[in-house]
């Protein structure tokens, strides 16, 4: 479909889109994205149902894009799984204006906010993006920022750090670095961080992340993937970009942040969060065999700012119950750790599951191969991928019972250096995935 | 008298002889029917062993735990009693089609009741086929859901899984065979109230201290967790 819209300055704003966009894409977002026409900046911001955060977190980008670029021509791209609580009148509704006085700034440009409705549904997170790149793809931005309508501590800045390697250095992928207490993220700090690393080669600390920038000719190469459709249902896009980004070659570089979200005092529902990561992962393997088959060790990402920070505050954090769930996952599911699991290797987990308390450790090394006979069970396909993903939820707890009582007492800098241990174990194990990945074939 | 029974002897062996005659042609295309019909039958039966472990059955027979069934009876792989199956059911057909050709009044009847009993029996193991594959995955996925949200005795909610869809599967598969259809609604109406009425009395009186000190840690835990900190995983 060829779109054509009169530019202010009189010249002519013409794109063709994809069959497959007009499918997604609503003709009256197609029209108000050729009313907004070529831009220089696009802030991405998927909702749904965010109406208490999404007020402040779009007079931050607001207040980011008149300090860091006045000059520029900049939109706010709003993709809702469909809110009822008002999140897109919200959105387009804060005027610039309520942020010009506090920040005594003036924006030579008009500031665009557009919301769009995309299809709700399980695969709500890879709806927005996807609907973020195709309008990427359409007003041809130089540079694109995705950011979380969740996060409490974004700050204007955010959108510099995130923006200005891709607008002044040509980078093409900006991934963030956050300041994070030390057992915070612990299914980054144990699994994604150290496996992505140790199989593609980039140390990318936040390769699954809500918040990054990428650069226009990243967008619209991975627009044109096969990852919407696939198995996955969307989990963990995010993931899938940042991995799509190194295969692809593309230039990726971090930059340092700020606090993440402090902990939270909510229940953390571990399966979603591992569909998104782990499930992600493996699912990205097969495709990228040939890249990451060949890989051997890893290379620093270059790194704008600190490449790390943690905090070190006493928390409360059940432990016990940590491990009573591994133990009781090593005794119910043996029947499904049977399908995935080495035998070796299940003998192993049972034996540590008969250790007390106080001697209980699930070692690195096991914990490297457990991962590893998941991730080619999961491409050999043994029973179901989303139950194979469900099962590892058991093992990490134990995993996480381990970390946390290693690191009970650890400072920042011997926190690093076990994170950095068990990405050197996951790197020299990476021979192991690879003849499971043979034998298995 | 000797003149009669001798000339009535040997009109009874021309007839005998003529009929034999008469018969014989049958006979033989019978038996070619039935060699034929080993040969296709065997041809079959090579093609789709060759198919099934192509699509690898075996490996899908395990999971869905047909394997373990057919283990526990001391009968071979799913994809060699398929195979076989299939060979013997052809075959049959074939030795019945020759059958049929000899002409006899009321087995051609039978033959044909066979043939049209053939498309049920087939759908009937269809049905049980992945019946069995659907018990052994909702089984195992409430299985990972109950050890996920630390609910007590998840074998015993999987196996109730597993169990209530055995029984409907079971019923549907006599039901499409036609086999002793009211004995098999009684006996799965009885089956399945049976099961419900043991689960409500297992949950009210056998698992009323489980139940108390579930939800005695429900809360409890609900309490301390008020003051616990969530670690979040991302």
């Amino acid at each position: 479909m060829l779109l054509e819209a009169r530019l202010h300055d009189g010249a002519v704003f013409r794109t063709e889109t994809k069959v497959a966009e007009e499918s997604y894409l609503t003709d009256d977002f197609l029209r108000q994205l050729m009313n907004v026409g070529e831009v220089d900046i696009l802030v991405g911001l998927p909702t749904h149902n965010n109406a208490k955060t999404v007020g402040s977190i779009v007079h931050t980008i607001q207040s980011g894009i008149l300090r860091g670029f006045p000059r520029e021509r900049a939109v706010i791209i709003n993709a809702d799984g469909g809110s009822r609580d008002g999140t897109p009148e919200l959105v387009t509704g804060v005027s610039i204006d309520d942020v010009r006085p506090a920040s005594n700034l003036q924006a030579l440009r008009t500031l665009h906010s557009i919301s769009t409705k995309y299809a709700s549904s399980s695969r709500s997170a890879s709806g927005a993006f996807r609907t973020i790149l195709a309008a990427a793809e359409l007003l041809r931005p130089k540079a694109c920022v995705v950011m979380s309508p969740e996060s409490a501590n974004i700050q204007p800045e955010w959108l510099s750090k995130l923006l200005r390697p891709i607008f002044d250095d040509g980078f093409d992928l900006v991934t963030p670095i956050y300041r994070r207490h030390k057992f915070q993220g612990l299914l980054i700090t144990n699994l994604l961080y150290p496996m992505t690393r140790a199989l593609y080669g980039l140390r990318i600390r936040e390769a699954y992340s809500p918040e990054f920038g990428f650069s226009g000719r990243l967008g619209s190469q991975f627009l044109g993937q096969n990852v919407w459709s696939d198995e996955t249902e969307g989990a963990g896009v995010e993931l899938r970009f940042t991995l799509a980004a190194i295969t692809g070659k593309y230039r990726i570089c971090q930059s340092f942040l700020g606090d993440k979200d402090r902990i939270e005092r909510r229940a953390v529902d571990l399966v979603p969060a591992l569909r998104q990561t782990a499930g992600a992962l493996f699912s990205a393997l097969e495709p990228d065999f040939p890249v990451w088959s060949v890989v051997t060790g890893s290379q620093p990402a270059p790194t704008t700012g600190s490449d790390q920070e943690v905090l070190l505050e006493a928390l409360r954090v059940n432990r016990k119950r940590l491990r009573e769930m591994f133990l009781a996952g090593i005794a119910e599911l043996e029947s499904v750790f049977q399908s995935i699991l080495s035998p070796s290797t299940l003998a192993e987990l049972q034996s540590i599951a008969h250790l007390g308390e106080e001697e209980f450790r699930y070692p690195a090394e096991l914990w490297v191969r457990t991962v590893y006979e998941f991730a080619a069970s999961y491409q050999k396909s043994v029973i179901s991928r989303d139950h194979i993903i469900q099962a590892l939820a058991p093992l990490f707890r134990g995993r996480m019972f381990t970390f946390l009582t290693e690191n009970r007492n650890a400072s920042a800098g011997d926190v690093e250096k076990n994170i950095e241990d068990l990405c050197l174990v996951f790197e020299r194990l990476k021979p192991y995935l690879l003849q499971l990945w043979k034998t298995r074939e | 008298m000797r003149e009669m029974i001798v000339s009535e002897l040997s009109q009874a062996l021309h007839e005998m002889a003529r009929g034999f005659a008469h018969f014989l042609p049958r006979i033989i295309v019978m038996l070619i029917l039935a060699a034929l019909g080993w040969v296709i039958a065997y041809v079959v039966k090579v093609i789709l062993r060759s198919i099934l472990r192509l699509v690898k059955l075996d490996k899908l027979s395990e999971n869905a735990g047909a394997s373990q069934l057919l283990s526990k009876a001391a009968l071979p792989s799913p994809t060699e009693v398929l195979s076989r199956f299939v060979f013997w059911i052809a075959w049959l057909g074939f030795i019945l089609l020759g059958v049929s050709v000899l002409g006899i009044l009321g087995l051609q009847e039978q033959v044909a009741r066979f043939f049209l009993f053939l498309p049920r029996l087939f759908v009937a193991m269809f049905i049980m086929f992945f019946g069995l594959l659907a018990a052994s995955f909702f089984s195992r996925a409430a299985l990972l859901a109950a050890v996920n949200a630390n609910v007590p005795s998840p074998r015993v909610l999987s196996l109730a899984v597993r169990s209530i869809i055995i029984v409907f599967v079971l019923s549907i598969v006599f039901e499409e065979l036609g086999l002793a259809e009211q004995t098999m609604l009684v006996a799965f109406g009885i089956a399945f109230g049976a099961l419900m009425l043991g689960l409500a009395i297992a949950f009210g009186m056998g698992g009323r201290d489980l139940a108390r000190r579930f939800l005695e840690k429900k809360i409890v835990r609900g309490k301390k967790e008020a003051n616990e900190d969530e670690l979040s995983p991302l």
